[in-house]
């Protein structure tokens, strides 16, 4: 196929999840809500006495964006159980790679939206300044949700039609989240204490490393998933 | 059946083998002067941990040519390799403690290396969970195929990682560059050892294989009722 088609077939399948979602707009209001409360349960979590919210918002942040990532990604596919529409969207003209690139191109713009929605509310539930390194920060933020959702969508694709769907997709995909976690955290917490940019480079290097393999591999692999 | 029975000899012999490597390591190889008898556990450990790494490798490998050739004697070794890797992480994981007290100080300390080992523990987990969720033979294996590559695929990220970070973990002082760091008895164990842990994972995988595809075959002849064939 060419590439022209691919994306153009991706878009189409993006655009249709995203509309689905716009119209409803249930899943991304519940997502929104659960990254306050996660917040504020970190805020009660710990003592803010003994470990300051400073020193612990690079984790605040990561641990909610996991979590709250998980929960879009268990919906990706889901949406396509009712009524056997993914049978539908497997017998339209296009690649197995453009539903992929497509539920990958949905799934980054709902997980994008959550964390543009978290990130200011970070900022101001935690005083914690980010406007001084936003661009860094969000290049981490882009490269990290690309590796895991990438991984995300390819292993959503699977669970949905297996026992204890939602739980069982935390399980798989989170030994492939911490890798990008942690480098992540790693450059949030460097980038917060304004240490220079040079200092993360390498976290963001091997974020970009993992985002290429994984997307890569995701695509290879999609096929495998849905082909009976 | 034939297999099981070969399954059966070869883990025997590499059990009583595993003996010898312990009378080996316990009278014939020197005490280290500086962690004493504790080092001992490193016949044990670093074997097991070797052997942990390529399963999973294997699985990965059995997997990506399950997908081009569909044979399902493929996805069976690939099950097999995952069920036995668990087995040697769970030896890494609890070896590595029993030493980490008496040297470190400590059970566990979030170090690269044990993270990784950690890591691994969890993708066999993940595996043989999503094995075990999906009840059509063929979907099942398709699935378990993907995440088998995906977790091959990680496992460089981990060993890559484990570079990158300083850490308390002794380094690899007979797989490295440079000649070993040890003497010539301990390395000679040690490899005697390897030896005695790779016809171990034989021997384990030989058997569980055989055990899946008698299950199969109970399955599929309909005696089994609801027994999932898992031995």
């Amino acid at each position: 196929m060419r590439s022209p088609d691919l994306l153009r077939h991706a878009w189409a399948v993006a655009s249709k999840d995203l509309l689905v979602e716009f119209r409803s707009r249930t899943a991304i209001v519940s997502v929104a809500v659960f990254v306050v409360l996660v917040f504020v349960v970190f805020q009660f979590g710990h003592d803010p006495t003994a470990v300051s919210n400073f020193d612990l918002a690079p984790s605040i942040l990561w641990v909610t964006f996991t979590f709250a990532a998980i929960l879009a990604l268990n919906r990706a596919f889901q949406l396509e159980l009712e009524n056997q529409a993914l049978e539908g969207l497997l017998l339209a003209p296009i690649g197995r790679g453009s539903i992929y690139l497509g539920k990958l191109i949905a799934n980054l713009a709902f997980v994008a939206t959550i964390e543009l929605i978290g990130l200011p509310l970070l900022a101001l539930f935690f005083n914690v300044p980010v406007l001084p390194f936003l661009g860094p920060l969000a290049a981490t933020i882009a490269l990290a949700t690309v590796g895991f959702v990438a991984v995300g969508t390819l292993f959503s694709a699977m669970t949905v039609r297996t026992r204890f769907a939602e739980l069982l997709l935390p399980v798989l995909l989170l030994p492939f989240m911490i890798l990008p976690l942690w480098w992540a955290v790693l450059a949030t917490g460097r980038l917060l204490a304004s240490r220079p940019l040079s200092e993360v480079a390498g976290w963001l290097n091997m974020l970009a490393v993992y985002d290429v393999v994984f997307v890569t591999i995701a695509l290879l692999l999609f096929p495998a998933t849905v082909n009976e | 059946m034939r297999m099981l029975r070969v399954g059966r000899w070869i883990t025997g012999i590499a059990l009583l083998l595993l003996v010898g490597v312990y009378i080996r390591a316990l009278v014939f190889t020197p005490v280290e002067r500086l962690q004493g008898l504790a080092q001992k556990i490193y016949y044990l450990h670093v074997p097991a941990a070797i052997w942990t790494e390529t399963a999973i490798v294997l699985v990965g490998l059995a997997s990506a040519f399950y997908l081009f050739l569909k044979d399902p004697r493929l996805d069976r070794f690939a099950a097999a390799s995952a069920e036995v890797g668990i087995v040697f992480a769970g030896v890494v994981l609890t070896t590595g403690p029993i030493w980490g007290k008496p040297i470190w100080g400590t059970w566990w300390t979030w170090d690269a290396r044990l993270t990784s080992m950690l890591f691994l523990f969890l993708l066999y987990v993940g595996y043989l969970l999503l094995r075990s969720a999906v009840g059509d033979p063929a979907t099942r294996a398709r699935y378990a195929a993907v995440l088998g590559i995906c977790g091959m695929c990680l496992v460089p990220f981990i060993h890559f990682s484990v570079y990158l970070f300083p850490t308390l973990h002794p380094m690899p002082i007979m797989m490295k560059p440079s000649p070993p760091s040890m003497p010539g008895s301990m390395v000679v164990t040690s490899l005697f050892s390897v030896g005695v842990f790779t016809l171990l994972y034989v021997g384990f995988v030989v058997q569980r294989y055989a055990l899946s595809y008698l299950g199969e075959q109970l399955e599929a002849s309909g005696e089994g009722g609801s027994g999932k064939g898992d031995g």
